[in-house]
């Protein structure tokens, strides 16, 4: 990321709810990037490191202009402490097996896609951004659907791995339609949607619905209110790290 | 899961309307709508194309280098084949 870069949102939001709206799902395409680049040198192939890769630059590429829109995309990505982040807690879940990083996908990608064409059809600053992003979010929920239906519907073991993925991280799940002032969103119709989409995947996948709930325990909140899970910490210091040891630096 | 056990494939881009699909290279893919995908991700990231084509590397024929002297060696040699070993009579005006 540079400060230079002028094609980013050039505007900082005014509205007080849209800043912390932006701030909020900027911080969730950032960490998802970094989360699916720790795959990177370590995919089971070759070519799934390669789409993997794809996926996390184009979530790095949408954080940039969220975040721009709440402040200065480097102070924000490198210069907060944990508890300013507002993603949601599910994108911060360790890669775990590949099913994990395909349940997380599955959820998460399902998500964004309802959340940027609703956003598109709306009229505040984000919808340019979104217009844009809900493709490519697209190719990220066909490709986690494909490796759910192949997961779930492939070998005795590929299925239990799929199958303890998605119930693990159906917890998590709650959370993505918390609302977020200065959006206007029907949350409650896009949960429903997101319901509808993801137990016909995993239907088709042979993989049961987890039937847990979908929220913690946690009463004063998780991501969103800035309290995320012990796996963040380490995220954040390898993604800080750098920046902060050398203030400035740029290649 | 390993790339062992999946079978190669080859990839065929359109970069333009108009053009032919010209192959692109290979890669390994548990199927073809996964090898698409793949092909998508390897070959078409910077607007190289408008249209993909995989195929089973293993469905390809190809000649052998063995047989390169009988296969192609024969034409080298025969220039009349060329529409330029002609030349043209004067007085034809549209060729």
């Amino acid at each position: 990321m540079t400060t230079t870069d002028t094609t980013a949102g050039t505007a900082t939001a005014t509205d007080p709810a849209l800043t912390s709206a932006a701030l909020a799902l900027g911080d969730d395409a950032l960490v998802l990037a970094q989360r699916l680049g720790e795959w990177a040198g370590n995919a089971p192939v070759l070519e799934e490191e390669v789409a993997l890769a794809n996926i996390a630059l184009d979530l790095l590429g949408q954080a940039r202009v969220l975040l721009s829109l709440a402040g200065d995309e480097d102070e924000l990505a490198f210069l907060r402490e944990e508890r300013a982040f507002r993603n949601v807690q599910l994108v911060e879940q360790p890669n775990g097996d590949f099913a994990h990083t395909i349940a997380r996908q599955l959820y998460f990608s399902t998500y964004q896609r309802l959340l940027y064409a609703a956003l598109a059809a709306g009229d505040t600053p984000l919808a340019g951004l979104a217009a844009k992003a809900v493709k490519e979010v697209a190719y990220h929920q066909d490709h986690a659907e494909h490796w759910t239906l192949r997961l779930g519907d492939g070998t005795e073991e590929s299925h239990r791995r799929m199958r303890t993925a998605c119930e693990a991280l159906w917890r998590y799940t709650g959370e993505l339609f918390q609302p977020l002032d200065g959006l206007g969103l029907d949350t409650t119709a896009l949960e429903a949607a997101w319901l509808d989409s993801v137990t016909a995947v995993l239907t088709r996948a042979g993989l049961p619905v987890p039937s847990g709930s979908r929220t913690g325990a946690w009463r004063a909140g998780a991501g969103r209110q800035g309290l995320h899970t012990e796996h963040f910490g380490r995220l954040l210091a390898e993604m800080q790290h750098l920046h902060r040891s050398h203030p400035g630096a740029t290649w | 899961m390993s790339s062992d056990t999946w079978p190669l494939w080859e990839v065929f881009v359109r970069s333009r309307r108009g053009l032919s699909h010209t192959h692109a290279g290979s890669l390994h893919a548990p199927d073809a709508e996964m090898a698409l995908r793949n092909a998508r991700d390897l070959y078409t990231r910077r607007m190289e194309g408008v249209s993909l084509w995989v195929v089973p590397s293993a469905s390809i024929t190809a000649s052998s280098p063995d047989e390169k002297d009988p296969f192609f060696e024969p034409a080298a040699d025969k220039p009349y084949r060329h529409p330029t070993f002609y030349e043209i009579p004067e007085g034809v005006k549209h060729l």
